[in-house]
């Protein structure tokens, strides 16, 4: 789907007019492609106080082949080329005096940073905080990184890492995501890690090699674009979706190397079957993406109990019967799977005329955070990921205004494309992802709803 | 009439399972599709399901009942086409109505016989792109006007042409010896054998109702893919009733006992149909299911010109030699699936089993070989629900036989009856 007004903003006579006009102009966004290193320039890595995690950057950096760059002062010279990424370890905040020194390393280098770069700020949750003031000074992060996501402009993102006393071995996966062309459309996020046994670095280009992944609602828009991804990662997919949907399933399932199972995951023996399924064929699953949705919109005063029954049944009861039942299926659900459920940015900002819709979202949002520690326990993880304005065949048939302003209010100033969304949730099925779990990543470019 | 037992055979080939494309009434969904892009899309459906992409399989073999001659080599176009791998052999072969059984006999002999490993059996039609011909006069002008090298000798075989020559010839449903549509001999065994209209209508309805039924409890969500918009058999009439089949007239035999409508007769019908085989160990290196195996299977033939023979009834004779040759009685079997050409066709074979006369004087045999438990008959529908596209029946038939045996555990059997134009049957043994 073509974004024709970034287009535009991009061309020799667009920029004149749209500079002219003073018009948003919305970036070409760095996505990856594979074979594409980390970044495309150097990082600098800094920290305010004490930080125990910059030397752990600094070396993930390098094993990745990028240059690191000291900070500079404001007034310092300058250190060869533009960086790429800037990265601020907090972990050594004890009050909000020591905020200025964040300022002091950020402002300067979030100055020099080109295009689709990358500011990542590592810090300790606020909750485990030691005094108030220490709580206060790491929450100010908050504030500060979206606020610095929405200054940044050129496609470059802010995102927030909470990495708990403890969980310092599960930061390389997220530090790699939120740099690299994966996290695209994820800016201005606030998410945590854990504490988790992470796996020997995997093949980094083929993350996925030998798994089996299910992907539900894979027969057309974000979940073919997830199916696509997942392949290329390596996976093994199945790929799901209703009978009627069937031919363009097994277009996609052809095209990836992959299976198509014609199932409605809300049939009554839904959860039997794709055990079976997976049993007979596959000898279980490693990632399961529970991405099929639908939408019935009314206003609550209109909205009839099909409308609302069909949206609760697709969206959330199916994700939580076939999860439970992979649960008590001896052996189908690998120990380390993953587990990934597709919300909404409707289902945490609300959405008129999408009372039902919203209600689902929502609702997988907590089913995610509930069901984390149990899938900790067997090495697994259960997350979450939002889409914000995704342009699909869906969006596409949207009225021309409500479109444009939907794709719009958010800081990267375009819609994301499906495969943004895919990207998110293969870096979560990784097996290096085991310290991200109970989260809802949204993936909206800092959307102005619900924000 | 004493068979001779059956050499246990090396190995028995399994089936894996099925792919068709919904069957459409002619002239509908598909009006514009040919054969190679129903067959193709079908073996394309089945790659998906099984993960076949780029496998080289032992053979696919498939035929077409109508052909253009454009389809000399439909198969293996059909395969250069898919997503198997190109170098996947495949042939064509063609038994009118058998078609379909025939080639998974074939694969699955090959499979038996250790010749190859695995192979696709599948058969396709269409009767709304049928072949039309030009008449023979027409066709030995154009030759002419081909060979001719001059100008003059163009105009001379041009001036040949006569407006009677233009009419085209379209291929009819119609027996080449006797000129007699197929409805029409059916309709000559029915009064033979005395089939009432009520209960030729009441076996459409339990077609049309099974079938339903199946399609609503997910049974053929991995046996059908969807093609060109259609999901499910546009023919299928779930609220069909003994009722409203009895207020349409008979189109076949003619005056007071003609019992034969549109209801109980399958239509013409556009489709193609796929059975993944293979052998057992193929089977578990490639972590796919046995659904069944397949056992055992006979042809025959009757004279149904000069002998005094129904056209269909081929069937019945095929049905005792195959029982015997292995040792079973009619009704050992868990299901039963007789080809749904004409509701008349499955009454008239069913009730010359049961009778002592016709078992002793025209199949040999000591005793009859019985009636059948009805409740094991077509129980997911048959041909009068999802129609008859003539080479695509047989696949459809083993595909969704071999599901249920599974469904219903080890150990169980089936079998399978299809009668064929020319006067032909095919019968097949299944057991899971
Ligand atoms: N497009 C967006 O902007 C956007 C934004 C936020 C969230 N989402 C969510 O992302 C997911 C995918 O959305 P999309 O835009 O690709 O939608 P889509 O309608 O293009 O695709 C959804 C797929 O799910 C399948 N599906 C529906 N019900 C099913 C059932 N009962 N069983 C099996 N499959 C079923 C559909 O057949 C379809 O192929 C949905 O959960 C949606 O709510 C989309």
């Amino acid at each position: 789907m073509s974004d024709w007004y970034r287009d535009f903003a991009n061309s020799g006579f667009g920029t004149t007019i749209t500079r002219n006009l003073g018009l948003p102009r919305p970036a070409v966004l760095r996505r990856y492609e594979p074979g594409q290193p980390l970044l495309p320039g150097p990082a600098v890595v800094g920290s305010a106080g004490e930080g125990r995690l910059r030397d752990a950057v600094t070396e993930l950096l390098r094993a990745e082949g990028v240059h690191v760059q000291s900070p500079v002062t404001a007034d310092g010279a300058t250190d060869g080329e533009k960086p790429a990424a800037v990265i601020l370890d907090a972990t050594g905040l004890r009050t909000p005096a020591d905020l200025a020194s964040a300022h002091d390393f950020l402002s300067p280098a979030v100055k020099r940073l080109r295009a689709t770069g990358r500011v990542l700020i590592l810090a300790d949750p606020p909750s485990d905080a030691a005094s108030p003031a220490q709580a206060a000074a790491r929450q100010a992060l908050d504030g500060l990184v979206r606020s610095i996501a929405k200054e940044l402009r050129n496609g470059s993102t802010a995102n927030l890492v909470h990495v708990p006393e403890g969980a310092e071995g599960s930061i390389a996966s997220p530090v790699r995501f939120f740099l690299s062309g994966r996290s695209a459309y994820v800016d201005g996020q606030v998410m945590s890690v854990a504490a988790a046994d992470i796996p020997a670095a995997a093949d980094d280009e083929r993350p996925l090699a030998g798994k089996v992944a299910v992907v539900t609602g894979a027969a057309r828009g974000i979940g073919a674009a997830i199916a696509k991804v997942m392949a290329r990662d390596g996976a093994h997919v199945v790929a799901v979706d209703i009978p009627a949907a069937g031919d363009t399933l097994a277009e996609v399932a052809n095209e990836i190397g992959g299976t198509a199972l014609q199932l409605d995951i809300t049939a009554d023996d839904a959860p039997q079957r794709l055990i079976e399924h997976l049993r007979e064929r596959h000898g279980g699953a490693d990632v399961v993406v529970h991405n099929a949705g639908i939408t019935r919109d009314k206003l609550l005063v209109n909205m009839d109990a099909a409308r609302w029954n069909s949206v609760m049944a697709v969206n959330l009861q199916a994700q939580l019967d076939i999860t439970q039942a992979l649960l008590d299926a001896e052996g189908v659900l690998k120990p380390d799977a993953r587990v990934v459920c597709v919300s909404s940015q409707s289902g945490i900002a609300g959405n008129r005329g999408q009372t039902n819709y919203a209600a689902s979202k929502a609702g997988v949002i907590g089913m995610v955070r509930a069901w984390a520690p149990t899938f900790a326990e067997r090495g697994a993880t259960i997350n979450a990921v939002a889409p914000g304005f995704i342009v699909t065949e869906m969006t596409a048939k949207m009225p021309f205004g409500t479109r444009e302003v939907g794709s719009r209010i958010n800081s990267l100033q375009q819609g994301g494309l499906p495969v943004d969304v895919a990207e998110t949730i293969a870096w979560l099925s990784q097996p290096g992802s085991a310290g991200v779990n109970g989260q809802t990543v949204r993936v909206c470019g800092q959307s102005m709803l619900g924000a | 009439m004493a068979a001779p037992t059956r050499p246990t055979p090396a190995r028995r080939a399994a089936i894996v399972g099925g792919n068709r494309i919904p069957f459409a009434r002619s002239n509908s969904a598909y009006a514009q599709a040919s054969n190679q892009d129903m067959l193709t899309a079908t073996i394309d459906g089945l790659v998906a399901r099984f993960g076949l992409q780029g496998k080289q399989l032992g053979e696919v073999v498939a035929g077409a009942v109508l052909k253009h001659a454009r389809d000399f080599n439909l198969t293996r176009e059909s395969v250069l086409g898919s997503r198997l791998s190109a170098t996947t052999p495949a042939y064509d072969v063609q038994q009118a109505c058998g078609t379909g059984l025939e080639a998974a006999i074939l694969v699955a002999n090959k499979i038996a016989l250790g010749q190859i490993e695995s192979g696709i059996a599948g058969g396709v039609d269409t009767t709304s792109d049928a072949p039309l011909a030009v008449s023979d006069d027409l066709r030995r002008v154009l030759i002419g006007l081909n060979n001719a090298k001059t100008v003059q000798d163009r105009l001379k075989a041009l001036g040949r042409i006569r407006p009677g020559m233009i009419a085209p010839e379209i291929p009819r449903n119609a027996e080449p010896r006797t000129g007699l549509a197929m409805g029409e001999h059916a309709a000559i065994t029915a009064k033979e054998w005395q089939i009432g209209r009520e209960e030729q209508d009441e076996l459409a309805v339990a077609s049309h109702r099974n079938m339903a039924a199946a399609y609503d409890r997910g049974f053929f969500d991995d046996l059908v893919t969807p093609f060109l918009g259609l999901s499910r058999d546009n023919n299928l009439r779930p609220e069909s009733s003994v009722e409203k089949l009895a207020t349409l007239k008979p189109v076949f035999g003619r005056g007071e006992g003609a019992t034969m409508t549109a209801g109980n007769s399958t239509p013409l019908t556009d489709g193609a149909s796929t059975v993944l085989l293979g052998s057992d160990e193929w089977a578990a290196e490639n972590g796919l299911p046995v659904l069944a195996h397949l056992v055992d299977a006979q042809t025959a033939a009757v004279d149904y010109v000069h002998g005094g023979e129904g056209l269909l009834m081929a069937p019945v004779y095929a049905m005792p030699v195959m029982l015997a040759r292995n040792g079973l009685s009619l009704q050992d079997f868990d299901f039963y699936e007789i080809h749904e050409a004409f509701a008349s066709t499955v009454l008239s074979s069913l009730k010359a089993w049961e009778d002592e006369d016709f078992c002793k004087t025209r199949l040999g045999l000591d005793r009859p070989l019985g009636s059948i438990d009805r409740s094991k008959l077509n129980v997911n529908g048959s041909s009068l629900a999802a129609g008859h596209p003539f080479a695509a029946t047989g696949g459809r038939i083993v595909a969704q036989l071999a599901k249920q045996l599974h469904e219903a555990g080890p150990g169980k059997r089936g079998l399978i009856s299809v009668c064929a134009a020319g006067g032909q049957g095919v019968v097949a043994i299944l057991e899971s």
